[in-house]
């Protein structure tokens, strides 16, 4: 090993900063997404539950975080009549 | 005004309990009315570190459960007369402390001292969680290595999301304490700079604690570094990082101390 490689390859500290710039500059990131997706979350449910009676067992909230967007699927069953009681209203 | 102190840093064995210590009997050293809480539940040290193991009758938990009051679970430091500790239970776990418990002993402890400092248990459970909620500052301990960088940014969060300040739309003031430092082995590039751990953290520097035998010590003697070997190079840097909270707390009300203090300092405070 020559005496350039023998002090590259002790400056270690280089490869620790640039790791952990990217850890976390994408830990950060999902960590704040987490949190719009939960804030979507509770403010669009009770958006509904002002207009409509929530029945908790036919609410379904998924939520999926892949590479480049995230996903929130809500699905709420709404009985016609309720529908109907907010539409004259 | 009585300010709450909180030292964490998320890794475990960085050196919270020992900056607790330091910072403590420093700032006491300095006339301050210092009480320091650990709130490592289970897993107590504080008592240990600053050499009152052997005096603990009733801890933070006896007061948090009323089967105390607070001067009865109060410990006086034999050497300095303005430091105190209020232990943690050995014999119960975190699930006992309550976020009303807490609040009341913290409000408690507020008439009485200058600074109360938190010592918080590693982790980001429940113990931690309350050792943070009333603060109005942190002192973040991390070690120049990746995990413990890594765990102080996610406490960084937390110190943004978790506490009562936070939750009212106000900061906590968050102090970056790096430990253990060895400016030789950063400077041949085997440690991280402390330009890299604040660039990666954004959070202002307190002080760095260079890597030191007097530090194991100190706690091998149950005596604060401040207080053991005053004159060691990391005692002198504990006393100026206390010296420069105690100056942030001046500053208020007394803005012309701010020149001579960043001439003292050479940076910018939070």
């Amino acid at each position: 090993m020559s005496l350039l490689n023998f002090l590259r390859s002790r400056r270690s500290a280089p490869v620790a900063r640039e790791r952990l710039q990217i850890l976390l500059a994408h830990e950060r990131n999902s960590l704040r997404k987490s949190d719009l997706l939960g804030t979507l979350r509770e403010e669009i449910l009770a958006v509904i539950a002002r207009h409509v009676t929530l029945d908790p067992d036919k609410v379904q909230v998924k939520m999926d975080r892949g590479g480049d967007v995230a996903t929130l699927e809500v699905d709420i069953e709404i009985p016609n009549d309720a529908a109907a009681l907010t539409a004259t209203a | 005004m009585a300010k709450v102190l909180v030292v964490t840093s998320g890794k475990g064995g960085v050196g919270k309990t020992t900056s607790t210590a330091a910072l403590g009997a420093a700032l006491a050293q300095a006339g301050q009315n210092v009480v320091v809480v650990d709130f490592d539940v289970g897993l107590r040290n504080l008592d240990l570190v600053l050499g009152a193991e052997r005096r603990v009758v009733y801890d933070l938990i006896n007061v948090v459960q009323g089967v105390a009051k607070l001067p009865q679970a109060l410990i006086r430091d034999k050497r300095i007369d303005t430091l105190s500790l209020l232990p943690a239970s050995q014999t119960r776990d975190k699930d006992s402390l309550t976020e009303e418990g807490v609040a009341r002993v913290i409000a408690e402890l507020r008439e009485k001292f200058d600074w109360v400092i938190c010592d918080s248990p590693a982790g980001i459970e429940r113990g931690a969680i309350l050792a943070m909620r009333f603060a109005d500052a942190a002192v973040i301990v991390t070690n120049p290595e990746v995990s413990s960088v890594r765990d102080s940014d996610r406490i960084i969060g937390m110190l943004d999301s978790k506490t009562e300040k936070a939750e009212k739309g106000e900061r906590v003031e968050k102090h970056l304490l790096v430990t253990r430092y060895d400016a030789a082995r950063a400077a041949r590039g085997e440690m991280l700079k402390i330009e890299d751990v604040l660039e990666i953290l954004s959070t202002p520097l307190l002080g760095v604690i260079p890597e030191s035998q007097d530090v194991l010590r100190a706690s091998n003697l149950g005596s604060p570094v401040t207080l053991s070997n005053k004159t060691s190079a990391s005692a002198r840097a504990y006393i100026a990082a206390a010296m420069k909270l105690k100056g942030q707390e001046m500053e208020i009300g007394m803005s012309g101390k701010r020149r001579l203090f960043d001439k003292l300092f050479g940076r910018r405070a939070a």
